[in-house]
């Protein structure tokens, strides 16, 4: 009987925290729409979620682009199919693995980076002085986060998309003996425009993700720097999983048979 | 001009407010004393709307506090908290001039950073520090950075959240009079919580004391120290043996 009350109280509890994120982001988006709008602070939370980011997303979809390229043909010379390298690289680039690296990757540094911003401010008061200063804290703080984060990311998918299939690029015309012109004709010729646009509508619903977890994570951080720790890990953690379970549901979307 | 009227607030089995009612006139520097714990914080907070009172009201002006009212009143009203509470992504100046940099009473920046400046000098800092960063300052200076920026859009009301804790006495001897120099030549009305002693003849001209949950005794400076009330001569002599627990 107490473990059915455990698991009942564990639903009851996943269902409440699901109610108040929901709650979070209507709010957020409501933030969003309504005035005033603090642009210094959208285009700030740009730099740091788009711009700042482009190393780290780059560099991942350099190397995994690279390392396809050698899985790929390693694994499509046992059926004579090494041709299919430039193709597979670019859909699956482009359709999977650039997006949800990327916005793995953007978890991991911006939904960190802003849940412990936010708690920290959340714990040295300065959200409550936003009020007292008669500014309401989801619109300064929590909308222009969104809005950045659902720009920035499809763009670092885009540039991630097109390092990635750079890195295959350079694999296979430099170790697998692929011509330069015929690796980018066989990629151009399968990648489809629906490829490129489902990669960034991804971008663009895992860019909300991150930010949403970022700020509700930090906005109710607990006390002192233990608080601040849990809010961290937890915004990484559940940005992380809704990333890899969103991406899922959208691909079932756009590519079920 | 502010009027709480029993006001109870309590976290989980803990209740921090138990019927708490004040008066704080037009122009007048109310200080609230108490032990760490007793909820002068929380009394505060829900003043302002930031905790949300179980059961009571806050009148400001007679009214009722609406949303549209906390709004009207947040824009007469400046605050000093306990740890300064000034924004680390700003430079001080921006901070200061928070208020006057967006919303109704938005400025041209030049015009807002000029403001900002005479408003550390108000309260003794060089405009040379205008471009620091709060975590470049000292706690002292936070505080006076601090204390500038609840005053930079002139209001009517202050609030001080222990406005000299973590200060050495010399520091808190300069916000002390800082405070009542602002208080007196603003003619604001203010309301200060803190358990210094010093603050309390500093800045008070009416001074409670806020006891389990509720106001246990109220009058003037004179009238606390003459007073025979066990609470309030134990809490000013700094005694641990008398009605008020020292384990809390």
């Amino acid at each position: 009987m107490s473990h059915l009350a455990q698991l009942g109280a564990a639903v009851l509890s996943l269902l409440a925290g699901t109610g108040r994120v929901v709650l979070f982001l209507l709010a957020g988006l409501h933030a969003l729409a309504r005035p005033p709008f603090y642009l210094r602070e959208c285009r700030q939370a740009l730099l740091n979620i788009g711009y700042f980011s482009l190393p780290v997303v780059g560099l991942t979809a350099f190397f995994t682009g690279a390392a396809l390229a050698l899985q790929i043909y390693e694994g499509g010379a046992r059926f004579n199919a090494q041709s299919v390298v430039p193709s597979i690289v670019a859909i699956a680039i482009v359709r999977e693995l650039g997006p949800v690296l990327g916005g793995l990757m953007v978890a991991a540094r911006v939904a960190s980076s802003i849940a412990a911003e936010i708690g920290t401010m959340r714990v040295t008061e300065q959200i409550d002085a936003l009020v007292t200063l008669s500014t309401d804290p989801m619109r300064y703080l929590v909308a222009p986060r969104l809005l950045a984060a659902v720009i920035a990311v499809p763009a670092l998918v885009a540039v991630g998309d097109a390092i990635g299939i750079m890195g295959g690029w350079l694999v296979g015309t430099s170790r697998l003996g692929v011509p330069s012109a015929a690796y980018l004709q066989a990629t151009l010729d399968f990648l489809e425009t629906g490829d490129v646009l489902s990669g960034l509508v991804k971008g663009a619903v895992f860019g909300l993700i991150v930010a949403l977890m970022g700020c509700y994570h930090g906005m109710n951080s607990g006390r002192g720097a233990q608080g601040v720790g849990r809010a961290t890990k937890s915004a990484v953690v559940s940005s992380a999983i809704l990333v890899l379970a969103a991406n899922y549901l959208m691909t079932e979307v756009f590519f079920s048979p | 001009m502010i009027r709480v009227e029993g006001l109870c607030k309590a976290f989980g089995d803990t209740q921090i407010l138990d019927g708490v009612t004040l008066d704080v006139s037009t122009g007048e520097s109310c200080v609230i004393i108490g032990g760490s714990g007793t909820g002068k914080s929380v009394l505060l907070k829900c003043i302002l709307g930031l905790v949300r009172p179980d059961a009571g009201a806050v009148l400001l002006d007679g009214k009722t506090f609406t949303r549209e009212g906390r709004e009207a009143f947040l824009n007469r009203f400046g605050m000093l908290f306990q740890g300064a509470a000034l924004f680390d992504s700003l430079p001080i100046w921006e901070n200061v001039a928070f208020r006057l940099l967006r919303g109704p009473l938005r400025r041209p920046r030049s015009e807002a950073r000029e403001i900002a400046i005479e408003k550390l000098r108000r309260v003794g800092l060089s405009p040379d520090i205008a471009d620091l960063y709060p975590a470049e300052l000292s706690g002292g200076m936070q505080k006076r950075a601090g204390l500038a920026r609840a005053i930079a859009a002139d209001p009517e009301i202050l609030f001080f959240d222990e406005p000299t804790t973590g200060l050495d006495p010399i520091m808190a001897g300069v916000i002390n009079d800082l405070i009542r120099g602002i208080v007196s030549e603003m003619g604001v009305t203010a309301l200060t919580i803190t358990h210094d002693m010093g603050s309390v003849r500093a800045i008070a001209d009416r001074v409670a004391l806020l006891h389990a949950g509720t106001m246990r005794w109220r009058g003037t400076v004179a009238e606390m120290d003459a007073t025979a009330d066990p609470y309030v001569t134990q809490f000013i002599q700094g005694r641990a043996d008398g009605p008020i627990s020292a384990l809390r």
